[in-house]
């Protein structure tokens, strides 16, 4: 399959796909299951709710003053000699790394996980420029080579098993048909190290931009992102307005919230601080280095006080590890760059109601999301506030509202508001059901395509209460 | 956790909610927790009038509907009793969601009283009845699925398992993947038939797969959705409310 053929509008049939393939099932069930216990286990010796406290607070504090904050970032990262750029949205992104590429004669770029690059399509608006870019996260690699998009946002290629990884290396890189996954990493491993050496621009994300210092900090395992960092003469870091953090120390608190949440580590094997370009007499690091801070929507959400509880998320992926809907329909299925739970919150802002209405629904609010979520996001309650907003009774705060509303769903729930604020017609209605429950239908559309229909009580608890207090004073 | 809950001491009189999916398909479940506080000497009053609490049309987006409907149950607990909901769901949305529901509205206040005043009926008759019990059903194996409101909204995951406990001739066992959603949320099974029914065929699966010969839980919406997949595939095995249960084997 390839990349344009996910898309949210269809995301009824993509799972539906999904649900059907036995593979795919696999996959992630056993994924998910074993991302959930690493998480358990490795915050068993946690006060796991301080933390999450202390995230969830840090967090909202840098939202308070985010106008400020991006202007201090600004200024601090400008005293380093890394250059700051400002776009309104993920064209202006691309316009502007391509124009700092071809400034440079760039024809390969290198690129360190980005989710923000793939949310503006980065790679496809540098293939038409000429100018090749290539994934070196090893996950984003695979997802690369076999013309996907990632199907997570923190282990891209967490769809595939060891099998299929094997075919599509084979199929794309001649590497042997193995299922010895250190074979397979090494040659991934020869493969990119060659790249690294010979990529004119090294592109990578950010975590947190610490607003106090100016620096730009990178959570990762493989030490691809150091590489793409260090290595090319120039680097260009890329992120959202939300990820600025105020001070160096709200650092450490995020980091140990990420990694145990993410993938149940207390570290990641890499961690890095990139606070400007080489200076006089170092040995290594690249000329220059740039930032690109993306806005495509975020400012919108900030202006509404409860959607902006969105913007505290720090991208750790524990909401899609929890949720019962991705680990069974994964993360194609909802056809957009951030799956899952977050996914369903933030994508409507991006891509606006008409175009992502089901996904909001696409959730039982079960609350595993807003449970695990390290940054406390009360993802429910923002799912909530959504659906209202595609049935025009938000605050018509986000773009489509309102798309949702039909006149046939509206007349349904006044009807069910007049029953229900007229109890004795409510009463009624259920005396006559309790009565003609014979002809309940045994066919209630897709409930009973896998269940049997519920069956309406003869009486209903109304009728029973009457008649216990009737034999209650019969009794004394 | 949440933060730590006082319990008041026993109350005199409660109210009791019966909640819409009670009131018309699992009427007896209503009837058996109103005979277990009143066994414990407590008057029940059951206010005529009530209907629904609002929750499918809150879950909906359909805000003012919503708004609606609870304002009339608001007006229904008028003294300050406590007020017993059988369902976690329906507790869960009178106790955290009111207050949004009538956030800036004349009601407000009122709202956040009544929610005050909610109790899911396991989570009353342990921590408030410190309920005990004289089973006098047989030697069995029960599975108990606890609903993700009780569990999550309320944080009620214990006080079911701790009401079974209290049964001497009755195991509980754990099912797989025990906190996990059966599927139903309301209105998503309808929506999401498909993904709804992966869940719930899992959690068939998982539940059958304890050996337990009954299962209960002490949310109608998951009881309709896990039984109706019991049901459909002709498996004997069918769950039934927790109240039932405990009334059933004690009387
Ligand atoms: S919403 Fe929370 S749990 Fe989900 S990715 Fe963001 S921080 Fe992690």
């Amino acid at each position: 399959m390839t990349v344009e053929t996910y898309t949210p509008r269809a995301f009824h049939r993509q799972a539906h796909d999904a649900l059907g393939n036995p593979q795919i099932r696999s996959n992630f069930r056993r994924a998910m299951d074993g991302l959930m216990t690493k998480r358990r286990d490795v915050f068993s010796d946690w006060d796991l709710e301080t933390l999450r406290e202390l995230g969830a607070n840090i967090r909202l504090r840098a939202l308070a003053r985010l106008p400020d904050l991006l202007e201090q970032l600004e200024a601090n990262c400008e005293a380093n000699g890394i250059r700051v750029h400002w776009a309104e949205d993920g064209e202006e992104a691309c316009r502007i790394i391509r124009e700092l590429c071809e400034s440079h004669g760039a024809k390969s770029v290198i690129k360190g996980k980005s989710m923000v690059s793939e949310e503006m399509h980065l790679n496809a608006h540098l293939e038409a420029a000429g100018i090749e870019a290539l994934e070196s996260d090893l996950g984003e690699y695979l997802v690369q080579l076999n013309e996907q998009t990632p199907s997570h946002i923190i282990m891209p290629a967490i769809h595939l098993n060891t099998d299929e990884i094997s075919d599509i290396m084979h199929d794309k890189t001649g590497t042997d048909r193995t299922r010895d996954v250190d074979y397979m990493t090494a040659a991934a491993r020869a493969q990119l190290r060659e790249r690294f050496m010979n990529a004119d621009v090294g592109v990578s994300g950010v975590n947190f931009a610490v607003a106090e210092t100016g620096t730009l900090c990178l959570v990762e395992n493989e030490g691809n992102g150091r590489m793409t960092t260090t290595v090319p003469p120039v680097h260009i870091a890329v992120t959202g307005i939300e990820k600025v953090v105020e001070h160096l120390r709200d650092v450490p608190p995020l980091y140990a919230l990420l990694t145990r949440s993410a993938t149940g580590q207390h570290v990641t094997t890499y961690f890095n601080m990139i606070s400007g370009p080489r200076k006089a007499g170092e040995h290594d690091g690249p000329r220059e280095v740039h930032l690109v801070l993306v806005d495509s929507g975020r400012s919108r959400i900030y202006q509404d006080d409860e959607l902006l509880d969105t913007l505290r998320c720090i991208r750790c992926g524990a909401c899609m590890n929890h949720c019962p809907v991705y680990t069974r329909v994964g993360g194609h299925s909802y056809g957009t760059t951030y799956p899952g739970p977050i996914g369903s919150i933030l994508m409507p802002h991006m891509l606006g109601l008409e175009e992502t209405k089901d996904l909001p629904t696409a959730s039982s609010l079960c609350g595993a999301c807003g449970e695990v979520c390290p940054v406390k996001i009360p993802i429910p309650d923002l799912l909530v506030r959504l659906r209202r907003e595609a049935v025009g009774e938000g605050r018509g705060n986000v773009h489509g509202a309102g798309v949702k509303r039909t006149k046939k769903e509206v007349a349904a729930w006044k009807t069910w508001q007049w029953l229900a604020t007229h109890p004795s017609a409510w009463r009624g209605s259920l005396t006559m059901a309790g009565k003609l429950r014979a002809l309940t239908p045994s066919k209630l559309g897709p409930w009973t395509q896998y269940r049997t229909a519920p069956k309406l009580a003869k009486r209903s608890l109304h009728a029973l209460v009457k008649s216990h207090r009737r034999e209650g004073e019969g009794e004394s | 956790m949440t933060p730590v809950k006082l319990y008041p001491p026993k109350s005199e009189k409660v109210y009791f909610f019966g909640t819409c999916l009670v009131d018309m398909f699992y009427p007896e479940a209503g009837l058996d927790g109103i005979r277990l506080l009143e066994r414990e000497g407590i008057e029940v009053l059951f206010p005529e009038d009530q209907t629904c609490c609002g929750q499918p049309a809150y879950t909906s987006g359909y805000q003012s509907e919503a708004r609606a409907v609870a304002a009339a149950q608001l007006k229904l607990f008028p003294e300050p009793w406590p007020i017993i909901v059988p369902s976690g769901s329906c507790g869960g949305m009178m106790r955290t969601h009111y207050s949004q529901l009538f956030a800036g509205t004349d009601q407000e206040s009122l709202a956040g009283e009544v929610a005050s005043r909610v109790y899911e009926l396991t989570e009353y008759l342990v921590h408030v009845c410190h309920l005990q019990l004289d089973d006098r059903g047989r030697a069995e194996t029960v599975a108990m699925h606890t609903s993700c409101s009780a569990r999550r909204e309320m944080g009620l995951a214990e006080t079911g398992p701790m009401l079974l406990a209290r049964l001497g001739q009755v195991k509980l066992v754990e099912q797989e993947r025990a906190a996990e959603c059966c599927g139903f949320g309301g209105t998503f099974a309808v929506r999401h038939p498909e993904v709804s029914a992966a869940m719930v065929e899992d959690k068939v699966q998982a539940i059958e797969a304890t050996g337990a010969s009954h299962f209960v839980s002490s949310d109608c919406g998951c009881l309709m959705n896990i039984n109706g997949r019991f049901e459909h595939q002709k498996k004997a095995i069918q769950g039934e409310h927790i109240a039932s249960y405990l009334w059933r084997r004690t009387s």
